[in-house]
């Protein structure tokens, strides 16, 4: 029992209900909602600490015991994620700040984002099947909202395909949780994931896990990723940035619990097909990526791809691997974030979407022009930054399962992540510049500050991997023996 | 009774899905909306269907309802309502501002 570990969801809700009271005080509501995430983030690091000491952690709400009761189960790689998240939203929301606009900061915008990350850390957390799609569904109304919030034409026509799609996936979710309970008799994970061990993977169970496999596909943009895109270029930059870094890592968590925990036993079929979607993920990633001259499209396809290599992880299900993918979705999130703040910030300066419109901003915002270079060998992979230990971890399992096809498909994704970002880079940011010293729109200080903090952090996370790597191997270790998960909530 | 209640299952998934794939906006979203209860209905089924019986009894009683599957069909209602709801309020706003009800003008991702 920890009862700190409520707070991390209930303490935006409430706050996000609060703010609501509080419209009119736009300064106040800043710092508030600012606060929070501050507060979640040292919550997050104070039980990172206590799970390395006494493992897994949880809390059953109402006191209530595991298998009957409701309940919230922390271990290593949730607390990561959410750790994650509140760094993600806090330099969002601090982008947000000097970018977003009266309009929606009166609009109850940091309520929404409040209610987002709620959303989120709740589904990170939450121990039962049927809680999970509860916190889906609050992450997803909160994001109908901001996605639509400020009502333009875009906005509207890319919100309604978003919105009907993942109320389908959302009815997958609901008709697959009823199959399962009506196999199983339960939804609490540890019990399912002992049910199921005892009654073996029956062919039933297995197909039952492929629907599974849909739903946290289309909402993880794996295979299925058609809405993302459109989807993700409508809203504003720092909405868009906190959409990019967290929506589809909700459903690669769900994806990774799920797969480790629950139906681990047949791996031959579900991790294959896992396998087989990552791979037409990353080739259609890449070719979107490289498709489009509009930047954002390109900045939205790099998600895809990122989806794609991440679950290559889990189809390969080694130690290294699955510490690979860790790795590589804190650096996902963290990078993606700084990536979209970049691409938004250079179409508020120059008012332009497409690539070739814009030229030589490097002699304009030598800043910006590096912090973009730097996310570029960031996201291929280069050694010093955050990207390569994940890389290299994820390509080594392959090697051990010699599952060469991925390992190549990998690979070359990261030349095409280089190649659609090196394009950006040279097109726009080298050669002669549009923009006289008369013209030149002044680069503000709430757009440059949140994307350097992003900067030191992918450039930490690479250097500090050391640090790191102990909370990312205890992660792992939990994954990979879904003993000690059950034993965190049944023992106590 | 479990067979009839997922036959009528299943024919509300066979009208949610013909609605859902029609152009009008408006049909697609009462499609989801019944599609959602036909996912109640299964869930319910899935949790057993006895004639006649309540959840909770006290511990003595002969027969009983499983009560996760109301209580998970309660919450999924409430949740549903709000997303219909929602969507609805969204289809009226994008007519209003792009005079568009049909799916097919809302195609495609132009520069704006």
């Amino acid at each position: 029992m920890n009862n700190l570990l409520v707070l991390l969801m209930a303490l935006p809700v409430l706050v996000g209900i609060v703010l609501i009271f509080l419209r009119r005080y736009v300064r106040l509501q800043r710092w508030i909602s600012f606060s929070v995430m501050i507060i979640n983030f040292i919550i997050s690091i104070i039980l990172l600490n206590q799970i390395q000491e006494q493992g897994p952690l949880r809390l059953d709400f109402g006191g209530w015991e595991p298998p009957f009761g409701i309940m919230f189960v922390a271990d290593s790689f949730s607390v990561i994620l959410v750790l994650t998240t509140s760094i993600v939203t806090v330099v969002c929301l601090l982008y947000a700040f000097s970018s977003i606009g009266k309009s929606y900061e009166n609009m109850f915008f940091y309520s929404f984002v409040n209610f987002l990350v709620a959303g989120v850390n709740g589904s990170f957390l939450t121990g039962d099947l049927f809680n999970l799609y509860v916190c889906f569904e609050v992450m997803l109304l909160a994001s109908y909202v901001l996605i639509t919030l400020g009502g333009k034409k875009v906005q509207l026509r890319e919100s309604i395909k978003y919105v009907a799609i993942n109320v389908v996936s959302s009815w997958i979710f609901l008709v697959s949780i009823a199959y399962l309970y009506g196999a199983m008799g339960t939804l609490n994970f540890a019990h399912l994931s002992e049910r199921i061990a005892e009654s073996g993977q029956t062919p039933l169970l297995t197909v039952i896990s492929v629907i599974f496999l849909t739903v946290f596909s289309l909402k993880a943009g794996l295979f299925l990723y058609y809405w993302l895109p459109g989807s993700y270029s409508a809203p504003p930059t720092a909405v868009a940035a906190l959409f990019g870094a967290l929506l589809t890592k909700v459903g690669i968590y769900a994806m990774f619990r799920v797969f480790t925990l629950l139906f681990y036993h047949e791996p031959a079929i579900t991790h294959t097909i896992i396998g087989f979607l990552a791979g037409v993920t990353l080739v259609g990633g890449s070719i979107g990526a490289i498709a489009y001259k509009d930047i954002r499209q390109i900045v939205s396809y790099n998600v895809v791809i990122a989806v794609g290599f991440i679950l290559v992880g889990l189809a390969v299900m080694t130690p290294e691997a699955i510490e690979g993918s860790i790795y590589y979705l804190m650096h996902d999130m963290i990078v993606k974030a700084l990536l979209f703040l970049l691409a938004g910030t250079m179409i508020s300066l120059t008012g332009y979407v497409r690539i070739d419109h814009m030229s030589g901003l490097i002699k304009n915002y030598p800043l910006l022009g590096w912090m973009f270079f730097i996310v570029m060998l960031s996201l291929a992979g280069v050694p010093p930054l955050s990207g390569f230990i994940g890389k290299l971890l994820i390509g080594q399992g392959a090697v051990e399962v010699e599952s060469y096809l991925l390992l190549t498909l990998v690979f070359i994704s990261s030349i095409f992540v280089l190649y659609s970002l090196l394009r950006v880079f040279l097109t726009s940011f080298w050669g002669e510049t549009l923009i006289s010293e008369d013209d030149e729109e002044p680069m503000k200080k709430g757009w440059l500050i949140p994307c350097v903090l992003l900067t030191v952090v992918t450039i930490g996370l690479g250097l500090g991997a050391e640090t790191v790597a102990v909370y990312v191997a205890d992660a792992a270790n939990t994954l990979l023996n879904p003993d000690i998960y059950i034993d965190a909530v049944f023992n106590d | 009774m479990e067979t009839l209640i997922t036959i009528l299952a299943g024919v509300l998934v066979t009208v949610a899905t013909y609605l859902i794939l029609s152009r009008n906006l408006i049909r697609v979203i009462l499609g989801t909306a019944i599609l959602s209860h036909a996912s109640h209905l299964l869930i319910m089924t899935m949790g057993g269907l006895k004639t006649g019986s309540v959840p909770l009894l006290g511990e003595d009683s002969e027969t009983f309802v499983d009560a996760v599957p109301q209580a998970l069909i309660l919450t999924s209602i409430v949740i549903s309502f709000a997303v219909t709801a929602l969507f609805l309020v969204l289809a009226y706003r994008t007519y209003q501002e792009t005079g568009a009800d049909k799916l097919h003008e809302l195609r495609g991702f132009k520069d704006e």
